[in-house]
């Protein structure tokens, strides 16, 4: 099958040449650096390009909007961290901002106001399950085999911002076969990476997050564990691996699962 | 006459002394830090309606919860009776808001049925306390004297249903006996008067009496138990869940005062301006007591430690040693201590303790995910981890405190503009060689 290279359209080219894209696609330092999740980066992109969406990143000017020093008790370097990225979309004239990671999302959406950020945030499943409903984005159930799948809530989606029915809704279009876990929604179980514990060893107990939440995820029997956080998919893997399961049982971001089924 | 010289002092006595016991934890509030202002009175409103009488969340755990709620809502009922007593103790009057006619009938008849209900949830939970191992009500922060606190208020709640029931009964027995009639519906009583073949009028009078003053001294007794129990729940939670904090559980109160210091660093223009303000230069964060917030303070009154956020906590799941739960108990207990101190010596005092490490340790502080699940099981809208971040903070901005990976975090934001040690040139990296295939 014939291929199509794909540019990234970066706001610095665009701003040059006089153009302002519509969104702003928020990368996010797991997006820009996690190997495993720039294949993430990489599905949401080409679904981006396929949806035609006019939009833009900011690429070399990205910077860490301050979210994992703030909840590590930095507000002083969160603030510094937020009032620069404020001045860049001040610079772009940003008003509307795509993220993946629920974490800049939560930054964005409800912190960055406070000093005067103020913007439409969205979150890729909103987008993604919106060009769903509005037939923009199709998708064939029988592209998946109707495969099992259950779907980890991250907690800034959940708890933190009550977005519990778009990636069930886009895993319903996805498959026949969604299983939840037996704590699911607001009932549902860190990964352990929040709060900053991604970034450092947990403290001592005696036993892992992420192994407890694997242990959720392994008893629904489904084949792919979804997810739609880049903490969440380290855990989550981890856990996989930690299992010896990683061979028969996939961890999948939503945005992967939609690229596959339309075969980007 | 005697009767209602004897209510009128002891209910005088009542009141003298729990205003003492409450204007002495008020004034622990004035050492407490602003929170948030209370607006939007219509969400208050119909968080309350909801969360408070609605009992949404303590419906979280179906089985157990409907027991509570059944307590709850017994409670709002059996009230006006409550208040009833009252008046006719110091009136000298006879169920006296009998002129209600229907109303007063349907207030009395429900007292009666939830009298029996609480009864079956009241043993239920005692139970489940006494005999049964029930996780929830383990844990470091669990001492002997909180299963005794709290068997005590259960015991003096089942007295008081019992003592409804058995007033009632004596009320229904002594009227029928004596011909008079009786005013007020008693669904359950007549059940219980039916199996009470033999008696005379006058033991049933004595029985209806001595059970209305048994329950109306315990009613004045537990008042004033309350504010040194978790119990005081009873009165605190209510209010608490009206307080709620509105915003979504992801979102952490900013600190103004270092936005002021990060202008100041960023544009240095506005030195000048902002040097106009003399105010000393407050701690960030929170250290002890009265660093936290009134809210805080508010959340720690009104938790009643049934450990529910404790028991979805995925640290406390997994054997680490953080416990919501003793986080809202330590600032509680720690006000408890300090707050008399500060009350004699001024805010300022030192006492050589601090909520922070005699109470929570580091070790507890840095094992919170600030995944919400506490603060979204709390039945009545406690919010744990702003506090805990709040502690943090103190541990991070005044001490330069954190555990070394979390500074090796701090310096690759702050020199990369990354958690990791990366360099800005490589972000587009994602990008190269992306294809997409034509259909």
């Amino acid at each position: 099958m014939e291929t199509r290279k794909i540019e990234v359209p970066v706001m610095a080219d665009l701003f040059a040449r006089g153009e302002k894209p519509e969104y702003l696609f928020w990368v996010g330092c797991a997006g820009a650096f996690d190997d495993r999740y720039k294949k993430v980066v990489r599905a949401f992109a080409k679904i981006l390009t396929h949806l035609n969406v006019n939009y833009a990143v900011l690429g070399k000017e990205e910077t860490c909007n301050g979210d994992p020093a703030r909840r590590a008790g930095n507000e002083m370097l969160y603030q510094m961290q937020a009032l620069q990225v404020i001045e860049i979309f001040r610079t772009y004239d940003v008003k509307k901002i795509i993220t993946i990671c629920p974490h800049c999302f939560n930054v964005f959406k409800n912190e960055y106001p406070d000093l005067g950020g103020k913007y439409e945030v969205i979150n890729y499943l909103q987008f993604l399950n919106r060009n769903i409903e509005d037939g923009k984005l199709k998708i064939d159930m029988a592209s998946l085999n109707n495969i099992s799948i259950t779907y980890h809530d991250p907690c800034y989606l959940g708890r933190a911002n009550d977005i519990y029915d778009e990636p069930r809704s886009i895993l319903k279009k996805l498959t026949g076969n969604l299983v939840e876990m037996h704590r699911n929604k607001s009932f549902a179980l860190c990964c352990g990476a929040g709060g900053a514990q991604m970034f450092k060893e947990a403290e001592k107990g005696d036993k892992e997050v992420f192994i407890e939440r694997t242990e959720d995820a392994l008893k629904t029997n489904a084949k792919v564990i979804a997810t739609a956080c880049p903490f969440c998919m380290t855990m989550l893997t981890d856990g996989l691996k930690y299992k010896n399961k990683e061979q028969e049982i996939r961890n999948l971001d939503i945005a992967e699962l939609i690229a596959q089924s339309i075969d980007l | 006459m005697t009767k209602q010289i004897v209510f009128a002092t002891i209910l005088l006595i009542t009141i003298g002394a729990f205003s003492y016991t409450i204007s002495r934890i008020v004034r622990f509030f004035r050492f407490t830090r602003p929170a948030f202002p209370i607006k939007d009175f219509g969400k208050r409103i119909n968080v309350v309606l909801t969360v408070a009488f609605g009992q949404t969340k303590i419906f979280r755990r179906p089985v157990i919860g409907l027991f509570h709620a059944l307590v709850f809502w017994g409670f709002c009922v059996i009230i006006f009776g409550s208040i009833e007593m009252v008046i006719d103790g110091l009136t000298g009057t006879e169920r006296v808001l009998t002129f209600l006619g229907p109303v007063y009938n349907i207030i009395i008849a429900s007292g009666d049925i939830f009298a029996l209900l609480v009864t079956i949830s009241i043993i239920i939970f005692l139970s489940r306390r006494l005999f049964f191992h029930i996780k929830r009500f383990e844990g470091i922060e669990m001492k002997k004297i909180t299963h005794i606190d709290a068997n005590i208020a259960l015991s003096i709640i089942l007295l008081l249903m019992v003592s409804l029931l058995t007033m009632n009964t004596g009320y229904i027995e002594y009227k029928a006996l004596t011909g008079e009639a009786s005013v007020g519906l008693f669904p359950v009583s007549s059940v219980i008067a039916g199996f009470i073949t033999n008696g005379q009028a006058e033991s049933f009078r004595l029985m209806y009496e001595a059970s209305w003053w048994t329950h109306i001294l315990l009613i004045f007794l537990f008042a004033n138990i309350l504010p040194y129990s978790k119990h005081f729940h009873v009165f605190m939670s209510i209010p608490n869940v009206f307080l709620s904090r509105l915003d979504p559980l992801g979102k952490l109160p900013n600190m103004d005062n270092i936005t002021r210091e990060v202008k100041l660093m960023l544009d240095p223009n506005t030195a000048f301006a902002a040097s106009a303000t003399d105010a000393p230069p407050e701690r960030f964060g929170v250290k002890d007591a009265e660093d936290a917030s009134w809210k805080n303070y508010f959340d720690s009154l009104a938790c009643t430690q049934c450990g529910r956020c404790t028991s979805v906590c995925p640290a406390n799941i997994t054997g680490k040693k953080l416990s919501p739960r003793k986080v809202m108990m330590d600032l509680r207990e720690r006000m408890k201590e300090k707050g008399p101190l500060m009350v004699k010596n001024g805010r300022d005092f030192n006492d050589n303790h601090a909520l922070l490490r005699d109470y929570i340790s580091e070790e507890e502080l840095w094992a919170c995910t600030t995944c919400n699940a506490c603060a979204k099981e709390c039945p009545i809208n406690i919010n744990h981890p702003t506090l805990i971040v709040d502690m943090r903070r103190y541990l991070v901005m005044e001490e330069a405190s954190a555990p070394g990976e979390i500074k090796a975090l701090f310096n690759n934001i702050e020199n990369n503009g990354a958690p990791w040690q990366y360099s800005s040139e490589d972000r587009l990296n994602w990008s190269k060689d992306l294809e997409i295939k034509v259909h």
